[in-house]
């Protein structure tokens, strides 16, 4: 019974990195997996080629290195919380069930 | 304690309704996108969408005043429905258009909490965002917390309300994360396309263009998203089965 559900959260796993590996090889020539919203910006220019943002951002990271550490900042907090959380529940099982 | 539920219940199906009746009237198409970006909603539809906004975070802020006082041993997994959002916000994906978007995270913590409580803390996520990243922003706050805290959670729960005891746990929770995902984005898509029609097609044409964008590159996404999320609630059936005996999910 463990094993098998050990085997299906590895399979699932195997098939989200796919989903996101897969991209790379199916994506069209010219892409350059940059951010959606700034095809949207794109869009809105030709639509409305008139268009001034009328509000910009208080605070910007001052570069692309910044940026990413602060995503990947709040990409490890939120799994350490997570982990601390499922890893906290999971001891505590185990003792209660070993007494 | 259970009628009091009912009460709710009853006011939150007549208000879901309305939004999968507006859904439903004009999102067929998937659609997908990053949040909208700071300053590119006209001042008036940014007012419009935080009116909009504004009574789904006071609803979810009483309930989770409530939640706490009530059920306080689950207020760790509040802190988990929060940082699984916190996490997969922050995970940019490629995706098969040859461009980039992040899942949302916001069905999990409306299957475990209710769709109010995820707008609250959806919208905490939107704010750090906006606030640190430039991603998202403060003018398009209500509008962007609409849709990702706000219509991806009761899609989620609306699925999950629907067809739990139909098909297993595991194939609810997964359909109910990447439709939460998946209509998050088509409602930025409405969003944009009503403040920006097209001259000539008007708001048709132009909901088709932002929904490309949007739509077709967060389906992949879309999909990892409700892998993710039916092995984070399968650890949480295995570990923390009182606090979900107590939120009414274990089981089945």
């Amino acid at each position: 019974m463990r094993i098998k559900g050990l085997f299906s959260t590895i399979v699932l796993i195997l098939v989200v990195i796919v989903l996101i590996l897969l991209p790379f090889y199916i994506a069209p020539h010219n892409a350059d997996f940059g951010g959606a919203d700034g095809k949207a910006e794109e869009a809105i220019t030709e639509i409305n080629p008139n268009y001034q943002p009328w509000f910009s951002p208080l605070m910007e990271p001052p570069s692309g290195e910044i940026e990413s550490l602060l995503f990947s900042l709040q990409a490890a907090i939120g799994s350490g919380i997570i982990f601390y959380y499922l890893g906290y529940k999971r001891g505590k099982k185990v003792t209660s069930s070993s007494i | 304690m259970k009628h009091y539920k009912d009460k709710w219940q009853k006011k939150l199906i007549k208000i879901g309704s309305f939004f999968v009746a507006l859904m439903l009237g004009y999102a067929i198409v998937p659609a997908k996108a990053m949040h909208i970006m700071e300053g590119f909603l006209p001042p008036l539809w940014s007012l419009f969408w935080f009116v909009i906004a504004i009574p789904f975070w006071i609803i979810g802020i009483i309930r989770i005043k409530r939640i706490v006082i009530e059920k306080p041993e689950i207020k760790p997994l509040l802190a988990l429905g929060g940082a699984f959002t916190f996490v997969l916000s922050a995970l940019k994906l490629p995706s098969v258009t040859g461009s980039c978007s992040h899942p949302t995270g916001t069905g999990l913590g409306a299957i475990l909490f209710g769709p109010f409580i995820m707008s609250v803390l959806g919208t905490i996520v939107l704010i750090f965002q906006a606030l640190l990243l430039a991603h998202g922003g403060l003018t398009t706050l209500g509008a962007n917390s609409f849709s990702m805290a706000i219509v991806g959670p009761f899609v989620a729960f609306f699925i999950w309300k629907g067809l739990r005891g139909k098909l297993s746990d595991k194939i609810v929770v997964f359909l109910a994360a990447a439709f939460a995902d998946l209509l998050t984005y088509v409602t930025t898509s409405i969003q944009l396309a009503l403040a920006f029609p097209d001259p000539i097609g008007g708001f048709t044409a132009s909901f088709l263009k932002f929904g490309t964008i949007f739509a077709i590159t967060q389906v992949p996404l879309a999909i990892s998203e409700g892998i993710l999320t039916v092995l984070v609630y399968q650890a949480l059936q295995s570990n923390a089965e009182e606090e979900l005996t107590a939120l009414g999910l274990k089981g089945a």
